[in-house]
This record gives structure tokens, sequence and C-alpha cells, in this order.
């Protein structure tokens, strides 16, 4: 590098500084805004481009809660039952797939792991008629199944992939050293492989948690009836009702649905980028 | 390692020729069931009734009708399908360059060892992770309407500004800088590729006497090439597929004048809409087709532009 004096790498340093808080606050901005006006009335909403507090008006939340046919924890909690078991579902299924691939050899394993990687980049659309048809068939349209049985069944391809990738860097003489000692695939599986694999189950988690949280497509197309509407089905119906009229019951039911994926950001911050920076998931 | 990477090296075919063991075939397989059943049943056999139903008039009431390519031909004469093509390429190839370059830019000037550098990424990536949500799409919709935000904003230096999402020259755009604001996502991946370039050679560079500027293009971009594809294949594919917030910012509808009218939303308002599930079936295997074809020319030319150093 070119050689600088101390003050003028600190002036560099500054500058860059106030331009990153400035690019930081137009990232930023737009949520701010949202949460201060979820506490603001509603024709104030229409005023104010600040995000200076100056009333605190909880009706939005209180009004918004109760607007739809159920109370908002009604979406809530259908959310968090999917969640919950995609989550549980994808951890079981994911990562003994992925032992296979990664540790196993067997019959057509390259054609089955090239199928896998395949799915990864498949549309969901291509199949979504026809899973539609079968689910409509087994009677599982607006029930959870058609959310939930695919991620048993481990099509949650990307997962597969992360573990393997995971399972990879595990040295093999812990399986060799279990081996002789006698252990199945079964207890290497659980007993060496899988507890070494918390910070790739981890990561599933919260990707999991993130996507099925958020996921609208499927929801929308499964879900007909607004006893089982999760919470983006439930903002959705929000829009319909109220129209442009209730931007502050809309935002205020908006930051609720956020919430948890704040949450579990900043908890899982750290996996979250890590398995994304080493597999490139958004 | 990467998907696309991973790709690359099937070609080259499995790594080590160890023996076959009965035993551990019978485990793989075991291992195995709960994919292998999902992807016969859920995906494999789900594609073929797609491409038959392609070929059909199916309704879900009565029996698909075997039609040939006549859904083929209506998609040919279909003027509303090809300006959601249309609105689609635009969003895809104007979107995704523009978020890859800002993901780059602010990924370099997140330097190693920077103060408050897990901060800014931090908040960098929050919107990457809230982006597909129907809560920002709801956001957008208030930001970019009449009395929303931007106009409030627009307001305090003085100029009038317009219904952005009612507007069908705007509506559009403001659902790519959504899709640019999302930009933490590749970011990250940039950062993490940024780190594995070696200290030293921009340390040799500069006693070289080498610019900025130049230790960019001579260093920076050609190593970081395989990381720039890895990005570029993922966000095309993922853009391309895009549904929410098109579907909340217009009601549903792709409106106005069709102007936010997405090939996916197209393809729903057809097949969940108005049930015309063969072609919709016929609608989707044409974005297989797109996807895959923009899929392998990236791959073709990443011959030419992406440098392995293996």
């Amino acid at each position: 590098m070119k050689s600088t004096t101390p003050t003028q790498r600190a002036v560099k340093a500054t500058v860059k500084h106030i331009l990153m808080i400035l690019a930081s606050l137009a990232m930023i901005y737009p949520l701010l805004w949202m949460l201060v006006s979820s506490l603001r009335p509603n024709e104030a909403i229409f005023r104010e481009p600040g995000i200076l507090l100056t009333t605190l008006e909880f009706n939005n939340y209180v009004q918004g809660w109760n607007a739809l046919s159920h109370p908002f924890s009604h979406f809530l909690w259908n959310s968090a039952i999917v969640v919950f078991a995609s989550i549980l579902a994808n951890l079981i299924a994911c990562s003994m797939a992925a032992y296979a691939f990664a540790r196993l050899d067997f019959k057509f394993k390259v054609p089955m792991f090239a199928a896998m990687l395949l799915t990864i980049m498949l549309p969901v659309h291509v199949v979504i008629i026809p899973q539609y048809i079968l689910f409509s068939n087994l009677g599982w349209v607006n029930t959870f199944l058609p959310l939930i049985v695919p991620k048993i069944l481990a099509t949650d391809s990307f997962f597969i992939f992360l573990m393997v990738q995971f399972i990879r860097g595990i040295p093999k003489d812990l399986d060799e050293a279990a081996r002789i000692d006698g252990a199945g695939h079964i207890r290497i599986f659980f007993q060496v492989i899988l507890p070494l694999m918390v910070p790739a189950l981890a990561t599933t988690t919260i990707f999991t948690f993130m996507w099925t949280w958020n996921d609208f497509f499927s929801q929308l197309i499964f879900l007909t009836s607004p006893d089982m509407y999760t919470v983006p089905l439930a903002l959705r119906a929000f829009i319909d009702s109220t129209g442009e009229s209730n931007w502050g019951g809309m935002f205020a039911m908006s930051i609720i649905s956020i919430l948890p994926l704040f949450l579990i950001f900043l908890f899982g911050q750290r996996f979250l980028i890590k398995g994304m920076a080493t597999t490139g998931i958004k | 390692m990467s998907v696309v990477a991973e790709l690359q090296q099937l070609k080259k075919g499995p790594a080590g020729g160890r023996k076959r063991k009965h035993k551990e075939n019978k485990a793989g397989h075991l291992f195995l069931l709960p994919w292998t059943i999902g992807l016969i049943g859920i995906t494999l056999f789900p594609m073929a009734a797609s491409l038959y139903l392609a070929f059909t008039n199916y309704n879900l009431l009565q029996s698909p009708e075997w039609i040939g390519m006549e859904n083929i031909t209506r998609m040919l004469g279909d003027d509303r399908l090809h300006n959601s093509l249309q609105v689609t390429f635009t969003y895809v190839f104007v979107g995704v360059p523009i978020q890859l370059a800002v993901s780059l830019a602010i990924a370099m000037l997140l330097d190693r060892g920077m103060r408050g550098l897990s901060f800014y990424r931090s908040v960098f990536y929050l919107p990457s992770m809230l982006g597909s949500s129907v809560a920002i799409a709801v956001l957008w919709r208030q930001i970019f309407g009449h009395s929303g935000l931007i106009n409030q904003l627009l307001a305090m230096v003085g100029i009038e500004g317009q219904g952005w999402v009612s507007s069908p020259d705007t509506a559009l755009g403001t659902l790519i800088i959504l899709h640019v604001w999302t930009f933490g996502a590749p970011m990250v991946i940039f950062l993490a590729g940024l780190r594995q370039i070696p200290d030293m050679y921009y340390e040799a560079a500069s006693i070289d006497g080498a610019s900025r500027f130049k230790q960019f293009f001579a260093i920076t971009i050609p190593l970081l090439t395989p990381i720039i594809f890895f990005n570029l294949v993922l966000q095309l594919i993922g853009a391309f597929q895009n549904f929410t917030q098109a579907f909340i910012v217009s009601g549903g509808s792709g409106g106005p004048a069709d102007s936010t009218l997405f090939y996916t939303l197209y393809l729903y308002q057809q097949g969940f809409g108005r049930f015309d599930m063969g072609y919709a079936s016929a609608m989707a295997w044409l974005l297989v087709l797109i996807i895959a074809s923009i899929t392998a020319v990236n791959f073709w030319l990443s011959k030419y532009w992406v440098h392995y150093d293996d």
C-alpha cells in the first residue's frame, strides 16, 4: 500500500465509517419507519416521513390483532405448528440422506447425488400442479400435511447438500474407530456423526425457520380457509379486508410477523452468515 | 465449495474408487429411503404428470383431455404471457446485475479488521432475510404509494411525487429496487470470497506500483470470478421464480396494466385462479426450459471468464 501518515489514515477511516453509517441508515430506514408508523395514529402515517416517535399509540396493535375472523395469535400458532414440524422433519430426513451420500457407498450413488443437486435448482412451479392434484385427491388440501410431508421426505435438498459438505469435513477415522468397536451404521450415525454435526443442524434449523415462516406461495395454494391461515396469509387477508385505510394496523401486524425472524436473526446470526457464506443460500 | 463447483465435479465422475460392500449398499439405501420416496413421489412422478398435463386440457373436475400441441400454440399467441415474459426478463436482467454490483461494492468496502464490521454486515444482511416476506411487500406498497414515504420525503425537498406502484411506468421499478435492497445475501458470499484472496498479492502489486484501480481489475476480479459466477447462477435462478412481492404489491393482479405480471404470477392465475391446469403445466415447463437454458449458457460462458486455480 502507499505510505500514509496516521492522520491521513484516521481521516480515511472516519470518512469510510460515515459513508457506511449513511448506507446502513438507508438500508434500515424503511424498517424503522414501519416500526415507528405502527405506533402512530393512522393519519400521522401519511404526514410523517420522519422516524421520531412523538406519540405511543398501541391501538394499532390491539385493533390489528382482532381485525380478522380470528385473533392474530391463531395465525401465529398455525405458523408455529408448520414451522416446528418442518424443522423436525428437515433435521431428521436430511441428515439421514446426507450421511448416506457423505459416508456410504451404494449402487446408483452418483446418479442419485446428481439428482439431489439438480432438484435444488428445479423451480417448484413444475411440480406444484400435480402435487396439488395428488394432495387434493388424498384430501390433504386445507391441512398442514402438504406443507410438512414433503419435508419428511427430504425434498429440501439444499440442506442435504449443506450437511453432506459438513460431514465430509468430519475425520473418517472417527467412524472407522467406531466400526472397529463393532458399531453399525445406525450407531455411527447417531453417536458419532450427529453430535458432531450440531453447527450444520443449527444452520438448517434457522434457515428452515426463516423460509417456512416467510413462505407464501405454497401456503397460498394449499391453505384455503381462514381457520388454517398462517401468518403470511393472514397479512394478505388483512390487506384485502381493510384496503389502504388501515396502514397502522397492517404495519403493527407486519411488525409482529417479522419479530420471530428478527429474534432468530439476533440469536443465530453466526450460523446464518457462516452457513450462507459456505453454501450460498439466501 | 458450492453447488456449482459440485456439479462441475460430478461431470468428472466420482472421486476415488472404493470397493463397494454389500452391507453399505443396504445401509445406504435405507438411510436414503425417505429421500428416495420423496424424489419419486413428490418430484419425479409430479414432473412426469406435469409434462403429460402440458398436452391436455384439464380443469380438475373432468379428467384430462389430450389436446396435443394446442397449449403450445396458445402460448405462442398469448399476449399476456408474452408481456409476463418481458416483465420477468426486465426484472431479472436489470435487477440481478445491479444487485450483484452493489453487493460486490459494499463487500469490498467492508475491509477485514474494519471496526464495526459485523455490525455493518448484519445491517446490510437484515433486508435479505426479511425481503421475501409479505410484511415487506406490504411495506413496499405503502412506501411507493401515492401518500407513501417516498413522496413525503420528496415533498420535503419540494418535488411532487406520484403513485409509483399505481403507475405502469414505475411499478416494476419499485420491485427491482426491492430486489436490489436485498443485496445482503450475495454480499456475504462475496465477503467470504474476498477473504480467501491472499494479502501478499496486493502487497506485491503495490510494491510494483499498481494503483488500487488496477489491483481491482488485475487481482480482485479474476480471483473472484468463481464466486461471481456462483452468485450469478443462483441469483438468476432465484429471481426468475420471484412471486410474493409482485403478488402482494399488485394485490394479486400483476397490475397496473399488467406491468408487474411476473411469469410465476401469471402461471398462478392460470393454474389456481382459473384452474386451467393443462395450460399452467405447459407454462411451468417453459419456465423450466428458460431457467435450464440460461443456467446452461452461464456454464458454457463460464469457460471464458471464470478462473479456477486448481
